[in-house]
């Protein structure tokens, strides 16, 4: 009955202290030590400096090339797109940074300032408190990697993508740019090109993780492209929560990010994926995120997308196999100086799948958010259900919101069903609650609280609480 | 110790003016009544002594125990101890009552105090079961899909939680049926204290049945134009407004 209250009591100190994460915790930098830098701009020369520092195999080698000549013959999508992509200048930006230091199985062996940026983003005691493993990664590359000893003996994998392409190929190989080919659109392209960082995550068949693995991507340096890529593949009847944040500092310059994110959920098996971004208000996050679930398998993408410049991200499902099922939770909220273009991609491939989709939207002071959802159900299949809400909150009149929903339902033996709501803050609400002793902040905050409180229950706990927090300072310092 | 109210006036962003000097003492210890008919300003005057927004205070003061609060904002003036309970409670989606009030508090709170979870729920239940109010109530978003009872027993919980120096009561009466306004009559009188002051809006006599004010005020075309004791109420219930209309024979 009381689970805000429970959620928080249930909380030990340490945990607490861990997730006691806020915007302006993420802005400092430390001074660049970089080993190795790719210079300004991208060309087929960067992408073989990256290639050689990698020390990557030649179908590595070959893979990036072809996806470079993909990013270059790629029209910036701006027909449907916003303009702002144009201002992305490639030329600007470092496309790899790194000291060159292997990722570290333990804290006490990575740099001091590198350990420290990541201690006072509380990674360290968020790992000792309720993760099985962790993923730091410091711009280009991890500086640590590590997962519980007795996950090891079970057989699973939780490494870099680098370290999944050499050492396990055989198993990263396969499906390695097959849920999101290269092609998929321009900054899949780019990831492909240019990757480096990620994870790579392998379940082997029936084991199912207690808790949660994490990754968090740190950016560092200014005028620089983080370009991650994360490949998990859950084998069959196995289940993993994979949680992932980021931060950046706040530069002058823009940053960018644009990472690509494959999830294979073999039969039976269970991915959540969930994503606390927490950007700094210059950064474009450009991120291609995709799901595949076979025969009764279950890929849930929890997201909620606070700060960057623009965010354009539409994670999807495809259900391949039958019974599956495919999740998108979406929460964004776009500040001043902030458009959230986000939305789902739910793609039925066989009879009887079902997909949900329930995103939410604030947009405060001139802040946007835009919508864009797309159900495929083909004629031939039956019995395939999807479920689409999206409902946006208006804090203040010059915020605006777009929805583009897209629903292609062929044939007449599916159940489809969409709601969109769009609804403010009145001023009579905000009164009523001022009224009560909340100051302006205070009020909005609860409001906003209210009005994602179902999504934020599903978050894991830890996250919820962290969320609930970010959402407080970001309404409390949008109001004068 | 009082709310004093002294040649209130107010306008509306166009200029209309709604208060035409209203003065009101309401002394701590006391209930005060106002009556009028539809349009006289009763309403407004609560939302003007609360803060609302949409209403220019041009001239007077309102001071509460001698402290000048006009120009305090909203909330500031709900901390200095100043309820209004709403007659039109408005919704807050997602956001559960017992949260909503534990917020409240918690705004009344210096920084880095925490309100104790256990003590605030047993205090929580005692107040809904004086109103007899069921527990689900706690976990049940703010007003939303309440039925005007039970908005209204929400309001009086609200003001009993927050234990305010002054309560305004907007037509609290209108909505109810005979059980939910003893019920409410109980909540209400249950809170009378030497030490609290409260101001009741009406249009009908019938709350006065059940709280007992010590004065009655009628107000008509934004002024106080009558005063007395409780029997006022009564005179007014038997003659109605239109009596008030002769005020050169009286």
């Amino acid at each position: 009955m009381f689970t805000e209250d429970t959620a928080t009591a249930l909380l030990d100190e340490e945990t607490h202290e861990a997730i006691n994460i806020d915007r302006t915790k993420g802005d400092f930098t430390f001074p660049e030590r970089n080993k190795f830098d790719a210079g300004w701009g991208l060309s087929s020369a960067t992408v073989d400096y990256i290639c050689d520092v990698k020390q990557d195999p030649d179908w590595v080698r070959e893979f990036r090339h072809k996806a470079l000549a993909v990013f270059e013959s790629k029209p910036t999508p701006t027909n449907w797109a916003t303009e702002d992509l144009n201002n992305i200048d490639f030329s600007k930006i470092r496309f790899y940074l790194s000291d060159g230091e292997k990722p570290k199985r333990s804290w006490a062996d990575v740099p001091a300032d590198v350990l420290e940026t990541f201690e006072r983003l509380g990674i360290p005691q968020q790992e000792r408190a309720f993760l099985a493993g962790v993923e730091a990664q410091f711009d280009s590359e991890a500086a640590y990697s590590n997962v519980k000893e007795e996950l090891t003996k079970q057989g699973v994998i939780f490494v870099t993508s680098a370290e999944g392409l050499k050492e396990h190929e055989e198993i990263f190989r396969p499906w390695f740019g097959k849920v999101i080919p290269t092609g998929d659109n321009k900054y899949s392209a780019l990831n492909s090109a240019v990757f480096s960082g990620g994870s790579f995550i392998y379940i082997p068949k029936g084991v199912k993780l207690k808790q949660p693995l994490q990754a968090y991507f740190r950016i560092n340096s200014e005028s620089f492209g983080q370009f991650e890529r994360t490949l998990i593949i859950a084998d069959e009847g196995s289940e993993v929560m994979y949680m992932e944040g980021c931060t950046a500092p706040k530069f002058e310059t823009a940053t960018l990010h644009s990472a690509v994110v494959e999830l294979v959920a073999l039969k039976g098996a269970k991915i959540q994926y969930v994503t606390v971004q927490n950007w700094s208000s210059n950064v474009f996050n450009l991120v291609t995120k995709r799901g595949l679930a076979m025969e009764d398998a279950e890929v849930r993408w929890i997201d909620c997308n606070i700060g960057s410049r623009l965010t354009m991200k539409y994670p999807g499902v495809i259900m391949k196999g039958e019974r599956a099922r495919g999740e998108v939770i979406s929460i964004a909220l776009a500040n001043t100086g902030q458009h959230q273009d986000t939305g789902a991609k739910m793609i039925h491939a066989a009879n009887n799948t079902t997909s949900n989709v329930v995103s939410k939207s604030i947009s405060v002071g001139k802040g946007r958010s835009t919508y864009r959802g797309q159900v495929h159900i083909p004629k031939h299949l039956k019995g395939c259900k999807n479920n689409t809400e999206c409902d946006a909150l208006l804090i203040n009149s010059n915020s605006r919101t777009d929805t583009y929903p897209a629903i292609t339902v062929k044939g007449n033996r599916h159940a489809t069903q969409h709601e969109a709501s769009v609804s403010q803050v009145s001023e009579e609400m905000l009164f009523y609650m001022q009224q009560r002793g909340l100051n302006e902040g205070q009020a909005m905050s609860l409001a906003v609280n209210g009005f994602i409180n179902d999504l934020v229950r599903e978050f894991p706990m830890e996250y919820s609480v962290e969320l609930k927090r970010l959402i407080d300072l970001e309404m409390e310092g949008s109001v004068g | 110790m009082s709310l004093q109210i002294t040649n209130l006036h107010a306008t509306l962003e166009n200029g209309t003016e709604i208060l035409k000097g209203v003065t009101l003492e309401i002394p701590a210890g006391e209930i005060h009544a106002i009556m009028g008919p539809n349009g006289s300003g009763k309403s407004t005057l609560s939302k003007v002594i609360a803060g609302h927004e949409a209403y220019i205070p041009t001239a007077g003061s309102i001071t509460l125990d001698g402290q000048d609060i006009s120009e305090m904002s909203i909330d500031a003036r709900s901390r200095a101890g100043i309820f209004l309970a709403f007659q039109y409670p408005n919704e807050v989606p997602g956001v559960s009552n017992a949260n909503f009030i534990r917020a409240a508090l918690q705004a009344r709170l210096p920084k880095g105090e925490e309100i104790d979870a256990v003590a605030y729920y047993k205090h929580l239940y005692a107040q809904m079961d004086l109103l007899e109010m069921d527990r689900k109530f706690t976990a049940r978003a703010v007003n939303e899909g309440f039925s005007g009872g039970e908005k209204k027993r929400n309001e009086i919980l609200q003001m009993i939680m927050l234990d305010p120096k002054y309560c305004i009561l907007d037509e609290t009466d209108s909505g109810l049926d005979i059980d939910a306004l003893k019920i409410v009559a109980k909540g209400v009188n249950a809170m009378r204290s030497a030490n609290r002051g409260m101001l009741l809006i009406t249009h009908y006599q019938r709350l006065l049945d059940y709280i007992k004010p010590d004065h009655v005020h009628v107000m008509a075309e934004g002024r106080i134009v009558k005063s007395g004791g409780p029997e006022l109420a009564l005179e007014l219930e038997e003659k109605g407004y239109d009596f008030l209309k002769e005020p050169a024979l009286a």
